[in-house]
């Protein structure tokens, strides 16, 4: 049975796209799961660095789209995880080089190997946006707790709707639990009522995010970290079990002051 | 500062309240394909039509977009002046 295609997507720019699409892709794994990872983000490769294999790509996405190498050669493999792979973008080329029905039959190609096919999409909701989205059967949509991005992520949802998507998610990365609470800061839950879709995660504003990207070493292979918490309940949702969110903790004065746990 | 302000302070909307507000605005508008220039717009014509047929208050008309999770109404309160200042014309 082919494996199921995930994109994670979010109209603006900045938001923790490509921070997900690692997490969830390693979290996958470590539960056990083959998963292939694409970078559509043509011309801004990221995702290679968020997963620490910057080092290793030798032939790319748009390589593969124009033949220059098998399917399999432009798969990294991760050393952690041997069950997950990482089709990095292309740094020096355009997204104009992707037509939707290569993206496509890449993404099937990918689902027929693995269980989970996870798609790294650009922002914005032009070209990149709908070749990243074409063989989706779900889409995440990433927002902030800020009223522009949940304006884009509204037009995302409503494109998404017309192009005849069901089901798809929400996430709420960055959220401050101290914010919300001296009431500086949209709650999670208006943001689902306004945007009238289903939430399937809230991320909480953590340095352990950047000490994790500096590193390449997703937050989500940290066992004490929140954010790394929050993306591994988002893998379980994603396996269909029913998990209660967390009450995000106010980070401890120590971590507000150092960064420290 | 007075102590009054001290007081004002907290009867001002806050952050979040002032967000989900100006939020659920621009979105009426995003989703009706509308800006507010052409709403207004769209209200002045309101108003010259029914002042046809009704004596309007125009300066009391307000034409605004209502909201829920499953549509998008356009909601028009158009009061008209009182009728006995209607019967001294």
């Amino acid at each position: 049975m082919a494996g199921k295609i995930i994109t994670i997507t979010s109209g603006k720019g900045g938001v923790g796209k490509t921070t997900t699409t690692a997490n969830l892709s390693m979290g996958l794994a470590i539960l056990g799961a083959r998963v292939i990872c694409i970078d559509a983000d043509i011309g801004l490769r990221n995702l290679d660095m968020m997963l620490g294999l910057e080092n290793r790509i030798v032939y790319d996405l748009v390589n593969l789209i124009e033949g220059r190498c098998r399917f399999r050669q432009a798969l990294i493999r991760d050393k952690r995880f041997p069950e997950l792979h990482l089709m990095p973008a292309a740094q020096t080329r355009d997204k104009k080089d992707i037509r939707e029905e290569d993206m496509e039959r890449i993404a099937r190609q990918a689902a027929e190997m693995a269980d989970y096919v996870l798609i790294d999409s650009p922002a914005g909701i032009e070209h990149g946006f709908r070749y990243s989205t074409v063989a989706a059967d779900q889409v995440l949509i990433v927002t902030n707790p800020e009223v522009t991005a949940v304006r884009d992520a509204d037009r995302v949802i409503g494109l998404l709707e017309a192009e005849g998507h069901k089901n798809s998610k929400l996430i709420i990365n960055r959220v401050k639990p101290e914010l919300v609470r001296r009431n500086e800061m949209m709650d999670t839950s208006a943001i689902v009522d306004i945007l009238a879709i289903d939430l399937i995660g809230i991320i909480p504003e953590d340095s352990d995010i950047l000490f994790a990207s500096n590193r390449g070493s997703p937050v989500v292979l940290d066992k004490n970290s929140a954010a790394g918490q929050a993306f591994r309940e988002v893998t379980y949702r994603l396996q269909g079990q029913d998990v209660p969110f967390t009450p995000l903790k106010e980070p401890s004065l120590l971590k507000k002051l150092f960064g420290l746990r | 500062m007075r102590i009054a302000d001290l007081f004002r302070r907290r009867s001002t909307p806050s952050g979040q309240d002032i967000a989900e507000q100006r939020l659920r605005l621009v979105l009426a508008h995003d989703r009706a394909n509308i800006s507010p220039g052409m709403l207004q717009i769209l209200k002045d014509e309101i108003i010259a039509v029914i002042s046809k047929h009704l004596d309007v208050d125009a300066d009391k008309v307000e034409v605004n977009f209502a909201e829920d999770q499953h549509e998008t109404r356009l909601m028009a309160d158009i009061p008209l002046q009182s009728t006995r200042n209607r019967s001294k014309n």
